[in-house]
């Protein structure tokens, strides 16, 4: 199996402080990795770097056969990101919004209708994002996310805000077999039980260092537990 | 920071498997300007504050000279100052939105050429630039003007024209640079400033024939070329940089 993931030694930092150090890891393609840690420890920065958003300080990093920074470009268009930050603009509706970033990756206008459906937001499609709720404005970010089809899904507590029938509705779009086959992807998730169950493997952080790399069916959740205290 | 740089995507490459084409210049140009309209139509948080604050500083010009004209250097001088300023503030707001709102990284993880973020805003300026001016050059004349406007008009559209340009494209410049830092409000009009002053000097020489009784049919030739080359220099340098702005 190729790997869509191999990371060497990678090391990133914000001034003095490294956020991420030393992560070693490899994940084939067509599978998922699930981070855990507590707040601040670099899962956040981890997902950037891999999106091409941030440059890592030391180490290799290879991203769906391509080595960052110098191949970025190439790998643009081929990420889906899902951010804290739902990377839309408030003052557009969900169906403007979607068009835009639909134009910027060369997308038809009718892939938005679709998704637009799949994400059961149609009826709320012409209202400015900044008059939705929390949980709207997470599934039209979902939508934006999953847009242009990407190869790597990286994923940063992508059922936030979403309450039960929203995951459900969400899950055929960036679940394991997003899109009908099995979506390579990288999940932040603070849930042990919730992210073991859809985990190929494993990886902990704790203050930007990895404390827990290996697949998933030989983690307990209690090992994930232990990294909150 | 990292040794190593991102290599240029190969210009005219077949893609690589996998690889997404790249979406064309001219498509993303107008991708982002069409948001970027929808924006302000929505928020109208540039063009009528400009607009507003090029009128307010006219009336107060108005009776702080207690005169009921003005002409010449003196009226070329008010106008351009008063432009420039109200230029700042459209310059300031340009890029708030992407930076408060994720903009950057959605458009940075598309695939895209960069320099698009940078024609697209400089364009964006300039239509704000265009409204301010169609409404502050009429109030100017009727505030301000001793001479009648009509037969300046020519040469004023001339200089107007080759002076936004130049706005347009160290406002963006300018905006990009400070956006990211935490006194944004305060350092990109000191950084703008020391650069749109040759622009003022060049535009208000070339205006001020214009703008007197017996005037002149064409603006100084030396001053529009002056601003003409100026546009062209700071064209070139910000379509190199402009890149390296929005590295991490």
């Amino acid at each position: 199996m190729t790997a869509a993931l191999e990371l060497e030694g990678l090391t990133r930092r914000y001034g003095e402080r490294e956020a991420l150090s030393d992560v070693w890891l490899s994940l084939a393609a067509g599978q998922t990795l699930v981070v855990f840690g507590p707040n601040g420890a670099g899962k956040t920065t981890l997902l950037r770097v891999l999106a091409t958003l941030l440059r890592p300080h030391a180490g290799r990093v290879r991203v769906l056969d391509c080595e960052l920074p110098a191949q970025a470009w190439a790998v643009r268009g081929r990420v889906g990101v899902l951010a804290h930050e739902p990377l839309l603009y408030r003052e557009l509706s969900a169906r403007e919004n979607l068009r835009f970033h639909a134009r910027l990756h060369g997308v038809r206008a009718a892939r938005v209708e679709e998704l637009l459906d799949a994400v059961a937001m149609r009826e709320r499609a012409r209202e400015p994002l900044r008059t939705l709720s929390r949980g709207m404005v997470q599934r039209v970010a979902i939508a934006r996310c999953v847009l242009h089809d990407p190869e790597l899904l990286l994923l940063d507590e992508p059922y936030a805000n979403l309450d039960p029938a929203a995951v459900e509705l969400v899950q055929p779009l960036i679940g394991a077999r997003a899109g009908g086959h099995p979506c390579t992807r990288v999940v932040c998730s603070h849930d042990p039980s919730g992210g073991l169950a859809q985990a190929d493997v494993v990886l902990g952080l704790q203050a930007g260092r990895p404390v827990l790399a290996r697949a998933a069916s030989e983690v307990a959740p209690e090992e994930i537990a232990g990294l909150y205290r | 920071m990292s040794a190593t740089r991102e290599l240029e995507r190969p210009a005219a490459a077949a893609p690589a498997a996998g690889v997404k084409r790249q979406t064309p210049l001219w498509q993303t140009v107008g991708a982002l300007l069409r948001k970027e309209l929808l924006v302000e139509l929505r928020t109208l948080e540039s063009v009528p504050g400009m607009s507003l604050f090029a009128l307010s500083t006219f009336v107060v010009f108005h009776f702080a000279l207690d005169r009921a004209s003005v002409e010449g250097e003196e009226a070329a001088g008010i106008l351009w100052v008063t432009l420039l300023f109200a230029a700042l503030l459209g310059v300031n707001r340009l890029f708030v939105a992407d930076a408060d709102q994720g903009g950057f990284d959605g458009f940075l993880l598309a695939p895209v050429e960069r320099s698009a973020l940078f024609l697209a805003k400089a364009l964006t300026l300039l239509a704000y630039l265009l409204v301010l001016e169609l409404v502050a050059v009429p109030a100017f004349a009727l505030l301000l003007l001793g001479p009648a406007p009509w037969p300046a008009l020519p040469g004023l559209i001339a200089t107007l024209a080759l002076a936004d340009v130049g706005v347009a494209v160290i406002g963006t410049l300018v905006g990009a640079l400070a956006v990211h830092t935490r006194a944004r409000d305060l350092l990109g009009p000191l950084l703008a400033l020391p650069l749109l002053v040759p622009i003022v000097i060049g535009a208000s020489r070339a205006t001020a024939p214009l703008l007197v009784e017996a005037h002149g049919s064409a603006p100084a030739s030396k001053w529009l070329l002056t601003l003409g080359l100026y546009d062209l220099v700071f064209g070139l340098i910000a379509y190199a940089v402009f890149d390296f702005l929005l590295e991490d």
